[in-house]
């Protein structure tokens, strides 16, 4: 395996077709030991496929892969005593209590976590008694994340932890991530929401149509150079991207008389380098539309 | 010894979820004793020819009989596409749990339910339709071993007939029909005997008809054995029969059994 010695997770031109569909055209990913590893892209863009290739769920067409320097194509227990996984959007075990269901995770682990101090680290203390299948979206979340995390993982993967939660989950939930981070848990996440990946991310890798389109760490993802400039004009919004936005003001302001309206000039966020990645991904292939499905 | 340990540890929270889900615990666990109660009151007081055993007597063998189809085959069934469908089986295939430790776990609850529900049927049975206890030694063992192997023969096909729902929702409806169809069939609802040749013979190819009977002989005096087609209640053929569907349930639970639906890529 072309394991470099600090790596957690290697993917070199992994590929994944399922019919005629393309999900993976050769990806390369690699996440070092404590990393934390954004995939950020849109629906069908590979993001889930690729997590579960890694995950040892689904077996790739061609490629190598070495999770932990074990090849997830051929997973074995002792390899899953080191991963935590925290699949998309559950809602099994409806009928178990948080309590009953991590005390009864953690026997399958040969090293597992406190179960109290992982219930408590996912703020599920007051819930501990309460019926899976009655907690809130994110406290369901927080109760897949404490499963992933009760055999004391190595690595995590989160694939779209925060999807439908509210601001105020999110950035509690971030908190928790944030934490494992902290003690050295290697994470891959999916998600995509950029704040999400500038918060957490040490890199980001971005997928469109089965490819890399971008990698590095947040800021220098997409061309950043540019500035937004933002004015409106007789009730219209108008938005331009330059790398002179101190002339550009300038010119602008001489065609307005005194203030122009709603001026606003900010740094390209995560954000905007993101759209543009794929607006331009998707201009190269205009007739490969994808639909969402293919997630 | 490590799947030993983590399915016995799943036997628990096997339980749990079979009664605390409600449909489940209605459908697997109280409809026999609903049934048996229903066609106890109306039709338990009719004698069976001049044998001096009445209909509720044969019917509450019948139905101890259906409660291994019940808690087994059936349970697994339809439990078994739900979890499929909502990611249980998926998250334990992603932790280090050996996947015997889930089978063992499935067996366990279906062994503890089942001794659940043959115990209140039973009590049913003597307080209100004149049910007696087995007394001799012979008789105790038939109900053991009856109960063990059909058990296990049920458990066995229901884990493979879990792939045949292919989704959790509606998978009752799939399963149901098997278990009643079985019922009518092979002597729980009507006596045996008094059946069409053809549907004698049907039923004689399932494990039920042969579970009723060995039942029968377990719960009904000797002088029931007249009663029955062949003039006893063949026992060794009603092992035959359970041992031959053990090896078919375990065949096809291991060829066919998936992990994931059909149809996930």
């Amino acid at each position: 395996m072309p394991d470099s010695a600090g790596s957690a997770i290697t993917a070199i031109d992994v590929v994944k077709t399922y019919g005629d569909f393309t999900a993976l055209a050769g990806v390369s990913i690699h996440v070092e030991q404590g990393e934390c590893l954004a995939v950020l892209g849109p629906n069908g863009a590979g993001k889930t496929t690729l997590t579960e290739i890694l995950e040892g769920y689904r077996e790739r067409d061609s490629g190598q892969a070495s999770v932990l320097g074990v090849d997830p194509g051929k997973p074995n227990s002792a390899w899953k005593a080191r991963i935590g996984i925290v699949l998309q959007n559950a809602s099994d075990m409806a009928d178990l209590t948080v309590g009953e269901t991590i005390s009864n995770f953690a026997k399958y682990y040969p090293n597992p976590a406190n179960v109290d101090e992982v219930i408590g680290a996912v703020g599920l203390t007051e819930k501990v008694d309460s019926r899976n299948g009655k907690l809130s979206g994110g406290q369901r979340r927080r109760l897949d994340v404490a499963l992933g995390i009760i055999g004391n993982p190595e690595v995590l993967f989160l694939d779209e932890p925060t999807t439908g939660f509210d601001p105020e989950a999110r950035r509690e939930f971030w908190v928790l991530i944030e934490r494992l981070k902290s003690e050295g848990t290697t994470i891959l996440l999916t998600t995509h929401y950029l704040d999400e990946a500038q918060f957490l991310a040490d890199r980001v890798a971005v997928i469109a149509r089965g490819r890399i389109v971008a990698e590095g760490v947040p800021d220098s993802i997409g061309d950043r150079r540019n500035a937004i400039v933002s004015w409106t004009h007789g009730g219209e919004e108008y938005t331009e991207s330059t790398a002179e936005p101190t002339a550009f003001v300038q010119q602008l302001a001489t065609q307005f008389d005194g203030e122009i309206p709603h001026l606003s000039v900010r740094r390209a966020s995560l954000e905007d380098a993101y759209l543009q990645l794929i607006a331009q991904d998707r201009d190269a292939n205009p007739h490969d539309d994808v639909d969402g499905t293919h997630a | 010894m490590k799947a030993l340990r983590m399915g016995v540890g799943r036997i628990g929270i096997e339980l749990k979820q079979f009664f605390r889900d409600r449909e489940s615990a209605v459908f697997n666990f109280l409809l026999p004793m609903i049934l048996l109660v229903i066609f106890g009151s109306v039709f338990g007081g009719q004698e069976l020819g001049d044998s001096g055993i009445t209909f509720a007597q044969y019917f509450v063998a019948g139905m101890i009989a259906s409660g291994i189809l019940y808690t087994s085959f059936q349970n697994l069934a339809i439990s078994i596409p739900m979890e499929r469908e909502d990611g249980t089986l998926k998250r334990l295939q992603g932790t280090p749990m050996p996947r015997s430790a889930f089978f063992i776990g499935k067996i366990g609850m279906v062994f503890v339910a089942y001794v659940a529900q043959v115990t209140i049927l039973i009590a049913v049975g003597i307080i209100f339709y004149g049910l007696e206890l087995p007394t001799t030694s012979l008789a105790i063992f038939t109900f053991v071993w009856v109960s063990v192997l059909g058990l296990i023969a049920c458990t066995l096909l229901g884990i493979a007939y879990s792939v045949v729902p292919k989704q959790g929702k509606g998978a009752a409806a799939l399963v149901s029909p098997v278990v009643l169809v079985l019922q009518f069939t092979s002597g729980v609802f009507f006596v045996f005997s008094d059946l069409p040749q053809w549907m004698q013979t049907f039923a004689s190819l399932f494990p039920l008809k042969w579970l009723t009977q060995a039942m029968r002989s377990v719960f009904l005096p000797d002088t029931a054995a007249a009663m029955e087609v062949a003039g006893s209640f063949e026992l060794g053929m009603t092992a035959a029969v359970l041992v031959i569907w053990t090896v078919i349930g375990a065949v096809l639970a291991t060829v066919f059994f998936r992990w994931t639906p059909r149809g996930a890529k």
